[in-house]
């Protein structure tokens, strides 16, 4: 019987990093019992998860694929972790004093946020179905337990468990999609997955594997909670403790894109003709519902649900692109618009949760859009951070978000994919008018009382750094755009 | 077909055996220990619960925790066994790969130990 030779681990460091310094925050956690403890483990994990950002990048170097081919790191994978690192980080530095108020601190909390980012790291690394069904499981369940975090009140309960429920079923059309691509192709392996499909290139593909793709794009749609898979959303993020919605908003989706990414350009990529029109549709769907269905909403994090749904479509726009037969250049184009797209997501989002963690009066959370009525007059500042979170939204020039579209569109336009970039103008249109709404509620409703101070430190600095990038952005954009660009290059050898 | 045959002959030994050996614990249950049946002793028993009862009953939520930590270490007995016949063929990697999975199961199995959750009351 031939022994398998040990695998390179230093492509796999940062993932091996996180998964110890996780273990070792659980148990610093159990053991120690003084009243120090849940922010002691709370600011090593953010740390952790910060350093293992330098981490990512040191050890990569070009492309490398280690465990037998299910691991792959390359420029792609560390854009993609730099945005998942960063924004989990944010999630618990934001946590930590809601947690305090609502007396759910436990240091689990960070430790669970640790693990899901160990699982996102793997679900972005992954060049086998089998790797990626793994990280994406991590990521899940870790993420199923935090959504019921303040397991007293009933809606918390209720998100975790419809989350639960409902990925569990995504979990399952993900894993018969892979099967029926297993008995089709013969392997789980992206890459000699990508050369059984180009050694089919031309001819019509087997029925089996275009259900298989299908199934596979309807399990990470619902991942990324793009329409018509998005029906968890609103009652998960409403429900959910706001840090966790702040997390859910972001890493997640960040991770399950750049996943969606590898898994159709990679393998898929010589079947683009099939899931095209898939990826177009969704698009679509998730812009229109993202537009329409938030208009009525009252609830603030009810309406940031329908708004990730939303910005989930126009980043899928730069997907359909990639999957354009026009030329080479044009699907790097799309997912280059994609990779800036998510990297502006983050600030924005980030930023506007911040705000929502300021909403409070006299101790208690308020998520009421009425709540922020007359907040120009008693907190001018956060007013007008908010309202630049929403311009930007938005997409109003010269604010990040505009930049983010811009991209997107010209990439679709590239793919002459007309009618998706005028339906994804039209609906930002719509979209508009309910981040506009909000600052119309601050800027020219009568004043309420004012929200409690003071604002810590912590979120002080958070709203500050992410309200710079989103303003000057279009000063200094080099950064993402050429780290996008570099990562799109992975995705595409020559 | 005669090959294939004789090679599931073990498993028939196997199951002669076992069923033997169920027989004469029965019988000579039966036959040597004393009886003294009432209708508390002969009620069929599991878990704490009446056999046949509506499923749609409250019960604590405590047999869920313990249910769950069973089926953990359950697993990874399951993994064991195949793990300990390979071992030969399976070399280093093999090997430290179990280790791994044993000490991350142990970080947990300290975790549940330390949080009380293997205590009843």
């Amino acid at each position: 019987m031939p022994v398998a030779a040990f695998p390179d681990l230093i492509p796999a460091i940062p993932e091996i990093y996180l998964a110890v310094s996780a273990m070792i925050l659980l148990m610093l956690g159990v053991y120690s019992t003084g009243k120090q403890t849940v922010r002691t483990v709370s600011y090593l994990s953010t740390a952790a998860l910060f350093f293992a950002i330098p981490l990512t990048v040191m050890v990569t170097d070009g492309r490398m694929v280690t465990f037998g081919g299910l691991f792959v790191t390359d420029s792609f994978a560390v854009y993609a972790k730099i945005l998942v690192l960063v924004s989990a980080g944010a999630a618990i530095v934001m946590a930590q004093d809601y947690l305090e108020r609502q007396d759910i601190a436990r240091f689990e909390f960070p430790v669970l946020v640790v693990l899901a980012s160990l699982g996102m790291l793997m679900m972005i690394s992954a060049n086998d179905l089998m790797s990626l069904y793994l990280g994406l499981e991590l990521q899940s369940l870790a993420l199923y337990v935090i959504a019921s975090f303040q397991r007293d009140s009933i809606r918390s309960a209720e998100a975790g468990l419809k989350y639960f429920v409902l990925g569990a079923l995504a979990s399952g059309i993900l894993l018969y999609g892979m099967s029926l691509i297993y008995g089709f192709a013969g392997t789980t392996n992206f890459d000699s997955l990508a050369e059984v499909f180009k050694a089919v290139n031309g001819t019509e593909p087997h029925l089996g594997v275009i259900v298989g793709i299908v199934f596979i794009i309807a399990g990470l749609a619902f991942k990324v909670s793009a329409v018509p898979f998005h029906m968890w959303t609103p009652d998960v993020y409403e429900g959910a403790p706001t840090p966790v919605t702040a997390l859910f908003a972001v890493a997640p989706k960040i991770a399950a894109m750049a996943l969606f990414a590898r898994v159709l350009v990679g393998p898929f990529g010589d079947l683009a003709g099939e899931w095209q029109q898939i990826i177009i549709f969704i698009s679509i769907a998730s812009m229109a519902l993202g537009a329409f269905a938030a208009i009525n909403q009252n609830n603030i994090k009810r309406l940031m649900a329908y708004s990730s749904i939303g910005h989930m479509g126009y980043a899928l726009i730069g997907l359909a692109a990639a999957g354009s037969a026009v030329s080479a250049e044009v699907r790097a184009a799309g997912i280059q618009g994609l990779l800036i797209y998510l990297a502006i997501y983050m600030f924005m989002n980030i930023g506007t949760f911040a705000c929502i963690l300021l909403m409070r009066r006299q101790g208690r959370m308020l998520e009421g859009i009425d709540d922020l009525a007359g907040l120009s007059k008693s907190n001018p500042v956060m007013a007008m951070v908010l309202a630049v979170f929403m311009f930007s939204m938005a997409g109003i020039p010269p604010l990040a978000g505009f930049f983010g579209k811009f991209y997107i569109f010209a990439a679709a336009i590239e793919a002459d994919l007309f009618a998706l970039a005028i339906i994804g103008v039209l609906a930002s249109v719509v979209a508009a008018f309910y981040y506009l709404r909000i600052i119309k509620v601050m800027y020219f409703d009568s004043s309420e009382e004012e929200f409690d101070r003071p604002v810590s430190r912590d979120m002080k600095s958070i709203l500050v750094i992410t309200g710079v990038v989103v303003i000057l952005f279009f000063i200094y954009p080099d950064p993402v755009l050429n780290g996008a660009e570099l990562a799109t290059s992975a995705l595409f050898p020559q | 077909m005669d090959g294939l045959l004789r090679e599931y002959l073990p498993i028939l030994i196997f199951l002669a055996i076992a069923t033997g050996l169920a027989l004469v614990i029965v019988t000579t249950s039966y036959i040597v220990a004393r009886q003294k049946p009432d209708a508390e002793k002969v009620s069929p028993y599991e878990c704490g619960f009446p056999p046949f009862n509506d499923a749609r009953r409250q019960f604590d939520v405590r047999f869920y925790l313990v249910a769950i930590l069973f089926i953990i270490f359950d697993l990874e007995v399951a993994f064991l066994f195949p793990w300990a016949i390979s071992l030969g063929g399976i070399g280093m990697l093999g090997f430290w790969s179990m280790m791994i999975f044993l000490g991350i199961l142990t970080i947990g199995f300290i975790y549940e130990w330390k949080k009380g959750a293997l205590e009843w009351e």
